[in-house]
């Protein structure tokens, strides 16, 4: 249901985009308003919701432990996968964000008769994971020469090192093609891996078909359709100089191709996408293990109700005084 | 109820249904689910909705407005840990966690895969506390809290030991150990615990520690384990209680005073502390490390937890080293500092023998035992002869507690290493950081649930199994009471033929003492290696 639902629901959107540019000619709702209301909703949506995490208090210091402890001087310990300093927690956070550490742990589960229980390392969810968020950043990282006039040596230079094969004209880039497989790969094992399939809802196939859309459209846009390059151009540079512009001619791959990525910003803060800003506020992940060496204080502490020494005492200072055991009031 | 055959028990069926899990329903099976708490223990512990009831029962007495306080107390909870609403938010389920549950390996129970676990309760998060969740409902991943979907939860909420192994291998690392416990302090507030976690808390409540325990008792016990370690040892060991002015207060899980194996830990500690001459103190007041209130709620763990400090303060104790215990230092270790720092009436921890600072403990002054020995052994304060363990082969189970939420990894290592000749450790999957549960943490060691502490346990066993095969080990050490009173039914079922020590048992064992008789057995009572025929 989740599935099929995710598919019509993208599939709506290109047809709106279909209809509302093509058949309504609303080339400015859609290439002007609805991406500024996104862009907006992505940033005021984000920023909400970190805050509304940020607020909640953190009552106690829970860091996963996945090494040894800072504990003896003669006993090496574990400075990054069980931080006692803040550096230790930057580099964690870091090899967490920027390698998925935690990912690369992962193992697979077998039953074999006997019963013999096996867990072998199984990287291919991380490497899936990493080719599909790095790519998706490079590409993201290229398309700020839409928003730039001239184009900065540093966008020029990856776009170089993308197309380094220079196939095909226009030059085919590498990250394109990666980032397709990726998303292709992270959609495939939702649908075909039993125990994927069980856990997954709409709201995990919904984002993988709308950036596989947002690729497809923009991979048909660049080698496959004609599109007016320098027009768009004009577009991009006229949104990010508020000074807003629709040039005709443009074709309609680029209205979906920006209408779906419209999409995506707006849908990002509401999603599950928010693991990207999550992470950074993942108290197993973020604090450092000096529980007993540094007092941590929750905020909301309160006194509780106590069994105090003297109540127990009171309840046992004859048996206690017959079987020698030292008591305050004789 | 007779325990299927480990065979049967072994062939598992990972297959999930082909209905989704929100439209399958939950059956609840015998041997898989403890029973529920009686009346008696809440109202002991001044708890709301206290009541006779039963899990089988269709009804399950619930208050009126019980929809209305379970969900009032899911807002409170969101708003009051980051961790739960940052966890019920960002999960992407990817399915890294799937299979690294034990009972999920051990039973095949879609349900138990950690993040359908926290969708369980998710979904009613989503239901009541987001906007997409109200407005479109079940094709948001959200549900109404009906009877069966709070029955669903609870049966789940107690198959979860709170181990955090599925937290080591998320990438966000979301901790469904934080949504068991955030799931059974909502269960609690309709007085929905079980029997084997209400009762124990209860007990602490008025006698100090989970087995209810009374002073005199206490003291009868332990005149017991005087009374074996001089007819082993030949040494009559002196321990004190409620001790004004030691320097040190020991604590130690209740459960070492009471039933084997845990008590032979217990005797190798008031051995090694006699050797030392060890100026501590016991207390029968804080006669409990381990805390079943943080299996119920964060509150009445603190309450629970309280007698510790305050037996320390009266006791004008320098500082606590607590014993052989998983979630009690879990909770040392995570939690009282937060409750009841700062400990300025304690000072820092300093080895009365070797002068080490224990410069990790500084703030809340409990140095762990393991932390303790280790130091000595580096000192070279113990005479230890390693033969006396030559009739042992032995593997480490590291508790998860320990594991996860400190890093005692290396300590426990280094004493067994030097206290017996042969260890082998199980693959490095099932170890350390990685470390599997015995399948019985958390409150979840009754009886009535054998069946799934048996499958939880799997993973475990079979590691063990592994090295019990390949190089012949017949001890499984550990340093969790929990552990010592789950793992040996467990090794009896899955791997007959290996027993399970604590690490210390293992160092009064090799410690030659001043004065000793010629050992001849240990402190089993069983021969020595060499000793057999004496």
């Amino acid at each position: 249901m989740g599935l099929l639902f995710s598919f019509f629901a993208v599939i709506s959107l290109i047809v709106i985009v279909y209809i509302g540019v093509n058949a309504a000619n609303l080339h400015y709702l859609f290439g002007v308003v609805i991406p500024y209301a996104a862009f907006l909703t992505f940033i005021v949506g984000v920023a909400y919701r970190v805050f509304k995490w940020g607020r909640v208090p953190v009552p106690f210091r829970i860091p996963t432990t996945a090494g040894q402890g800072k504990s003896l001087p003669w006993i090496k310990w574990n400075k990054f996968d069980n931080p006692f300093t803040s550096s230790g927690v930057i580099i964690r956070m870091a090899l967490e964000v920027f390698l998925f550490r935690s990912l690369f742990r992962n193992t697979k589960m077998e039953l074999r008769d006997g019963p013999k229980l096996s867990y072998g390392s199984t990287k291919w969810l991380w490497l899936g994971g990493l080719a599909f968020h790095y790519t998706f950043l490079i590409i993201l990282t290229r398309h700020l020469r839409l928003f730039f006039e001239p184009v900065p040596v540093v966008i020029q230079i990856i776009e170089s090192l993308d197309g380094f094969f220079q196939v095909g004209a226009p030059v085919l880039y590498l990250t394109n093609l990666i980032f397709l497989g990726a998303v292709t790969y992270l959609f495939l094992r939702r649908v075909i891996i039993p125990h994927v399939r069980y856990i997954s809802l709409a709201q995990d196939y919904f984002p993988l078909l709308l950036i596989f859309g947002v690729g497809l459209s923009g991979v048909l846009m660049r080698y496959f359709m004609k599109t007016d390059v320098v027009g768009i151009k004009e577009l991009t540079m006229g949104l990010v100089t508020l000074k807003p512009v629709v040039p005709k001619g443009i074709n309609i791959i680029f209205y979906i191709h920006l209408f779906l990525v419209s999409a995506l910003f707006a849908y990002f803060p509401m999603s599950k996408l928010m693991h990207m800003a999550g992470v950074f506020l993942s108290p197993t992940r973020n604090m450092a293990n000096t529980n007993r060496a540094e007092m941590y204080v929750n905020p909301w502490n309160y006194p509780v109700k106590v069994h105090t020494y003297e109540e127990y005492e009171n309840d046992f200072r004859e048996k206690m005084k017959a079987a020698g055991i030292p008591v305050e009031k004789e | 109820m007779a325990n299927p055959k480990p065979e049967e028990l072994a062939n598992i069926d990972y297959k999930p249904p082909k209905t989704g899990w929100m439209d399958t329903p939950t059956v609840f099976k015998q041997g898989i689910f403890p029973y529920g708490c009686k009346a008696k223990s809440l109202e002991t512990l001044g708890f709301p909705n206290p009541r006779q009831w039963s899990v089988k029962d269709e009804d399950w007495k619930l208050p009126a407005n019980w929809q209305e306080i379970f969900i009032e107390g899911l807002r409170e909870r969101v708003d009051k840990y980051r961790s739960f609403r940052l966890f019920l938010d960002i999960c992407v389920r990817c399915g890294a966690c799937a299979d690294k549950c034990h009972y999920f390996i051990g039973g095949g129970d879609p349900k138990n895969m950690p993040v359908v676990r926290a969708e369980l309760l998710r979904s009613v998060y989503r239901k009541y506390c987001t906007t997409s969740g109200k407005v479109m409902g079940k094709i948001a991943g959200a549900r109404d809290l009906t009877i069966d979907v709070l029955k669903e939860i609870w049966y789940y909420a107690y198959q979860c030991s709170e181990c955090r192994r599925c937290s080591l291998f998320c990438p966000y690392g979301i901790d469904t150990a934080e949504i068991t416990i955030l799931a059974r302090e909502l269960l609690n507030l309709l007085g929905l615990n079980i029997d084997w976690i209400a009762g124990p808390a209860a007990a602490c409540w008025l006698t100090g520690n989970h087995l209810g325990l009374q002073p005199h008792t206490i003291k009868d016990a332990f005149d017991m384990f005087r009374d074996d370690i001089e007819t082993f040892t030949g040494i009559r060991v002196n321990p004190t209680f409620n001790r004004k002015g030691a320097e040190i207060l020991f604590v130690i899980p209740s459960g070492s005073m009471f039933a084997d194996p845990g008590t032979y830990t217990l005797m190798g500690e008031l051995l090694l502390f006699h050797e030392l001459g060890l100026d501590y103190t016991w207390s029968t007041f804080a006669s409990e490390g381990g805390d079943f209130g943080f299996f119920t709620n964060n509150e009445l763990a603190k309450r629970l937890h309280n007698k510790i400090y305050e037996e320390a303060k009266r006791l004008k104790v320098k500082y606590i080293i607590g014993g052989e215990c998983g979630h009690m230092w879990r909770v040392w270790h995570q939690y009282h500092n937060t409750w009841y720092g700062p400990v300025d009436f304690l000072e820092e921890p300093v080895s009365p023998i070797t002068g080490t600072k224990f410069e990790n403990a500084k703030s809340n002054k409990t140095v762990h035992i393991c932390e303790f020995t280790a130091d000595l052994i580096n000192n070279g304060k113990l005479n230890l002869d390693k033969s006396r363990n030559d009739n042992l082969i032995v593997t480490y189970h590291d508790s998860c507690n320990t594991a996860r939420g400190m890093g005692i990894l290396e300590e426990p290592r280094y004493i067994i290493n030097s206290v017996c000749n042969n260890f082998h450790e199980m693959p490095e999957n099932t170890i350390r950081e990685q470390t599997f549960c015995c399948g019985s943490g958390s409150g979840l060691n009754a009886s009535e649930n054998m069946e799934n502490r048996l499958r939880g346990g799997l993973p475990r066993a079979n590691a063990v199994k592994h090295v019990a095969e390949k190089y012949g080990v017949n001890m499984l050490a550990c340093i969790c009471a929990i552990d010592r009173a789950a793992l040996p039914p467990l090794m009896d079922y899955w791997v007959p033929g290996v027993q399970v020590t604590g690490v210390h048992e293992m160092v009064a064992n090799a410690l030659v003492c001043k004065g000793e008789k010629k050992r001849t057995v240990n402190l089993r009572g069983e021969p020595l290696p060499g000793m057999e025929g004496q």
